[in-house]
């Protein structure tokens, strides 16, 4: 029942939020008073990286070690690892873009050897590289080991972006929805647009991890099914 | 653990006392490429001693490449592995044995890169000593990253080629902070926070590889 009711009502609850995001982001609230417009894009970029890094990575780094751990070893924990993987590569993009669009007019250039840019930009190589590491290996049992340990060293980087900003103090800028002793520095309409835009952008990303897991799901099919047609075609020219 | 990470350790580092692949091709090489660095700056900027510690580590990355990539070939000829399983040797004690003899050769080129460095960069005599155990400790930190890299790409498609895509992001926090200490002891900034990240980076690979190098051996 509740799998049903997830499954017919993520998409369009998912389409719903991001909507709203969009109408209360441009039409609803104000301009802010340092930025001004530019503070509507502040209503996806900080979602899109929150679900880059931590939403997918999270369940990437997490699929894996369950790939890893004997008790839980199962091919789902090794084709959620690498769908969330896959999405969390579009995200870490759509990260670097969105930053880079709001960084040109704020700070004069499209993109800054800052220490948060820098190393988002290292985790999306690294997740890249997950995805050619398991191209290069065919053996399936193979191929998820290592890319589970390799997508468990890659989740080290996760936390030094997260600390970056804390770390070197270069030009990103630190917290700004709460202050380290969490109090709230966003308030009204835009904290409610925020809110809304992290829960919106947070669906989206469920919703195509569970895309693309019944994506995979059918190609291992077809490539058993293919691999069974060859086979019988061989065993049939054998008994001619 | 520590038994067979001193016995594996000893066979690669005999391997290599044998075969003088790192005192004539690899030592060489990095020689060769320092020089090139110095020679991409142009006289006027070749004795610049603040390009010295980037020049470096740079140089440190390519020849810890090509000896990752040696550490897993020598383990490649055929039977080798099946060998080494079949001995029921301790995962962790082998990746141990591995990074160990992957330091210290990485620990003998960077003391003769370092010493390049001197020469031909003109950094501070005084400020490469002072920077000698944080080039130690990245180096080791380097052997121990590479050692699990080297392990998850060992005999995949494209192997060689896909070492470098892997190791180069995973690299860049280590070879930063590195950069940045060698800076520091040449009197350009503070230099705890690097060291700090140099540390914690050296534990987390040396940790995951004692904990998951097992499952690479596995597979």
């Amino acid at each position: 029942m509740i799998r049903q009711l997830y499954q017919r009502l993520l998409g369009p609850v998912t389409l719903v939020l991001l909507a709203l995001t969009i109408w209360l982001g441009v039409w609803v609230t104000p301009p802010d008073k340092v930025q001004g417009n530019l503070v509507r894009l502040l209503y996806v970029h900080p979602a899109i990286a929150w679900v880059a890094l931590y939403v997918s990575f999270g369940t990437a780094t997490i699929a894996s070690a369950l790939y890893l751990w004997r008790r839980t070893r199962s091919w789902v924990a090794d084709r959620v690892a690498h769908c969330a993987m896959e999405v969390s590569v579009v995200f870490i993009i759509l990260t670097l873009i969105t930053g880079s669009i709001w960084g040109r007019p704020t700070w004069g250039v499209w993109w800054a050897w800052d220490a948060r840019l820098t190393s988002t930009a290292i985790l999306g190589v690294l997740a890249l590289g997950y995805l050619a590491l398991r191209r290069a290996n065919d053996d399936p049992t193979l191929r998820a080991k290592r890319s589970a340990v390799f997508a468990i060293l890659a989740a080290i980087n996760v936390p030094i972006i997260h600390f970056s900003v804390q770390w070197w103090k270069t030009l990103h800028q630190g917290a700004t929805v709460f202050t380290s002793n969490r109090t709230l520095l966003v308030h009204g309409s835009m904290a409610w647009t925020l809110l809304i835009s992290f829960v919106g952008f947070t669906l989206l990303f469920f919703w195509l991890l569970r895309a693309r897991y019944r994506l995979e799901v059918a190609r291992e099919r077809v490539e058993r099914a293919t691999l069974d047609a060859a086979l019988s075609q061989r065993q049939r020219e054998g008994a001619l | 653990m520590i038994r067979v990470a001193w016995l594996v350790a000893r066979k690669d580092l005999r391997i290599e006392a044998r075969s003088r692949v790192l005192l004539w091709q690899v030592v060489p090489f990095g020689a060769m490429a320092l020089l090139l660095s110095g020679l991409a700056l142009g006289p006027a900027h070749a004795g610049d001693s603040s390009a010295g510690p980037g020049l470096f580590y740079l140089v440190v990355l390519f020849v810890a490449l090509l000896m990752i990539n040696r550490s897993q070939v020598i383990e490649s000829t055929p039977g080798t592995r099946a060998s080494v399983a079949t001995l029921g040797l301790d995962p962790a004690g082998v990746f141990l044995g591995k990074a160990l003899a992957l330091a210290i050769e990485l620990w003998v080129t960077g003391l003769v890169l370092l010493a390049g460095t001197v020469l031909v960069l003109h950094t501070a005599l005084h400020g490469a000593i002072l920077a000698l155990p944080s080039v130690l400790v990245t180096l080791a930190g380097l052997a121990c990253a590479g050692t699990l890299y080297g392990a998850l790409t060992a005999g995949g498609e494209g192997a060689s080629t896909l070492l470098p895509v892997l190791c180069l992001p995973a690299f860049a926090p280590l070879l930063i902070a590195g950069e940045r200490s060698f800076s520091a002891a040449l009197g350009h900034g503070g230099l705890w926070e690097w060291w700090v990240i140099v540390l914690v980076a050296l534990v987390a690979y040396g940790g995951v590889g004692i904990l998951l190098y097992g499952v690479l051996e596995e597979s």
